[in-house]
């Protein structure tokens, strides 16, 4: 429970007008205008800010448009009450130090209806018009456009890149509820299916049905259940925008490099502690940006690192060790698998167990490069 | 040329004068007026600064090859293999785009390669900043 008293509201604004309409603002517009208003009369300024809760538009677009790096967002949307949840949760939040200042915001168009309802604000929405007319058809064409810069910068080849299928279908081969586990080499890979150059069929997940579930409770009460308890040691969580042609830096991912290093900062630990390693792989770029942006290996070695064999069965860092979105599923929303691999991990139970395994990091994406979120977990308390 | 008239985009007041400009073969982008920094895409403020004044202005049209894929998934209406883009303009704003006037393909597609904006009109209402490689100097 939160400490009564040490959390307090300092910034209130609205946007009412007797007319009832604001003709020259869209829904986003709104959201904005009232977190400008609220940030002056508390003289804030964005980077002040470094928590987002909002319902009606996404945290992501929210936070974009404001020009604000959150380190807690809440995109809690169940209806009118929602803003009252926000509420509740920042208190919590800034008790337990997860952020100091909280932004939340409502805006509607309700009446004039600019740039509301449909996939993000229709044909006025952000991607409609400054992305997806150039014809974007889903994952596989968006999420890959920051690729190139990150192969130039670095000199990784289309064979590097290859590897990060390879070596994850080594482990889906140990896995029985792998989709995919017959060995493939880069030549195989870099013959698969062209899907956007310069990925080909196997650098890109699955298609999938499936589903997955978690249960928490304290530490104390985890002592009285039949199964062994998986502590959570830190975690962490960003955004940064809902286009992708704006990422601040096509070879990295902002999301992944707030949220990341929020969560060994709160594990305490080092990057040498960590056992086991989950991130999720979308696309096979998305490891080598995960290693690197999570500080595992420097800016520009993560693919090296993976060919010279030190995320295979047996290296020093096994890495998404289910097989991965590449071969061992994907519904849409991967991220629960990577936590319930994390979590067999610590229980040892997994198909390719990582013998002695203590300490296991399971890091998800959003969105493309949207959003990130990171958990750290053990099987020891500390 | 795609045809784009199935994804076409709709202005909002706040982006009106950037769907506006393209109409009239102006690439109208804004800036803080204290900084002269530009920002896209285009808001009634400066994401580093929202109080600051900001301004519309024209942008020079020319810029270079950020990054890009070549998709063979086309939408209805667009021809495979194509480029989908990214380009940093000389302002220091990026934004999606297609490449056209050019092979698509990885060896007529260098990274940062001159590009310059060619307008593509759509309909009466919208026009689309289209980038290819620049010619001359």
């Amino acid at each position: 429970m939160v400490k009564p008293g040490s959390v307090a509201i300092v910034g209130a604004a609205e946007m009412v007008s007797p007319l009832g309409v604001f003709p020259e603002l869209s829904q986003l517009g709104l959201h904005a205008e009232s977190a400008i208003r609220a940030m002056k009369e508390t003289g804030l300024k964005p980077s002040d800010i470094d928590g987002v809760a909002c319902a009606g538009a996404s945290p992501t677009e929210v936070a974009y448009y404001l020009g604000i790096t959150p380190k807690y967002v809440d995109g809690t949307s169940v209806g009118g009450c929602s803003f009252m949840i926000h509420v509740r949760h920042a208190a919590a939040a800034i008790e337990s130090g997860l952020c100091t200042t909280v932004l939340i915001t409502h805006g509607e168009s309700g009446k004039s209806g600019i740039g509301r309802g449909g996939f993000p604000g229709g044909r006025q929405g952000l991607n409609a018009q400054f992305e997806q007319w150039a014809g974007p058809t889903g994952a596989p064409t968006m999420f890959t456009v920051p690729v190139m810069r990150y192969m130039k910068q670095y000199g990784i080849t289309e064979e590097q890149l290859a590897m990060v299928a390879v070596v994850q279908r080594e482990y889906a081969a140990k896995n029985p509820n792998a989709m995919m586990k017959d060995p493939i080499t880069v030549e195989d890979v870099l013959n698969s299916r062209m899907i956007a150059y310069p990925f080909r069929l196997f650098m890109c997940c699955l298609v999938t049905d499936g589903g997955g579930a978690l249960i928490l409770t304290s530490a104390d009460r985890a002592k009285d259940f039949p199964t062994k308890p998986v502590y959570i040691l830190g975690t962490g969580e960003s955004v940064e925008t809902p286009l992708v042609s704006q990422m601040e830096d096509f070879t990295s991912s902002r999301a992944f490099s707030v949220a990341g290093p929020t969560a060994f900062a709160e594990a305490g630990i080092s990057r040498d502690d960590v056992d086991h390693l989950m991130i999720y792989d979308a696309f096979a770029h998305l490891p080598l940006y995960g290693l690197e942006d999570l500080g595992f290996v420097g800016r520009g070695e993560a693919a090296q690192f993976i060919w010279d064999g030190n995320t295979r069965p047996g290296g020093k860092l096994p890495l998404n060790t289910n097989g991965g979105g590449l071969s061992y599923t994907h519904s849409g929303m991967y991220g629960m698998y990577a936590l319930q691999e994390s979590v067999r991990q610590m229980r040892g139970t997994a198909p390719a167990q990582v013998a002695g395994a203590k300490i296991s990091v399971a890091h998800g994406v959003g969105g493309m490069f949207a959003a990130s979120g990171t958990i750290i977990m053990s099987n020891e308390q500390p | 040329m795609h045809d784009y008239s199935r994804m076409v985009p709709q202005a909002t007041p706040e982006t009106k004068p950037y769907w506006d400009g393209l109409k009239e073969g102006k690439l109208m982008i804004q800036r803080n007026k204290a900084t002269g920094q530009a920002y896209f895409p285009p808001r009634p403020f400066d994401p580093r600064d929202p109080v600051a004044e900001v301004e519309w202005f024209q942008a020079s049209g020319r810029g270079k090859l950020a990054t890009y894929v070549i998709s063979h998934r086309p939408p209805p209406g667009f021809e495979a293999p194509f480029s989908i883009a990214v380009v940093e303009l000389a302002e220091g704003v990026k934004m999606m785009t297609n490449i056209v006037e050019c092979p698509q393909t990885p060896e007529a597609l260098q990274l940062d390669m001159p590009v310059e904006v060619v307008f593509h009109k759509v309909n009466d209402e919208i026009t689309l900043p289209l980038w290819r490689p620049a010619k001359g100097g």
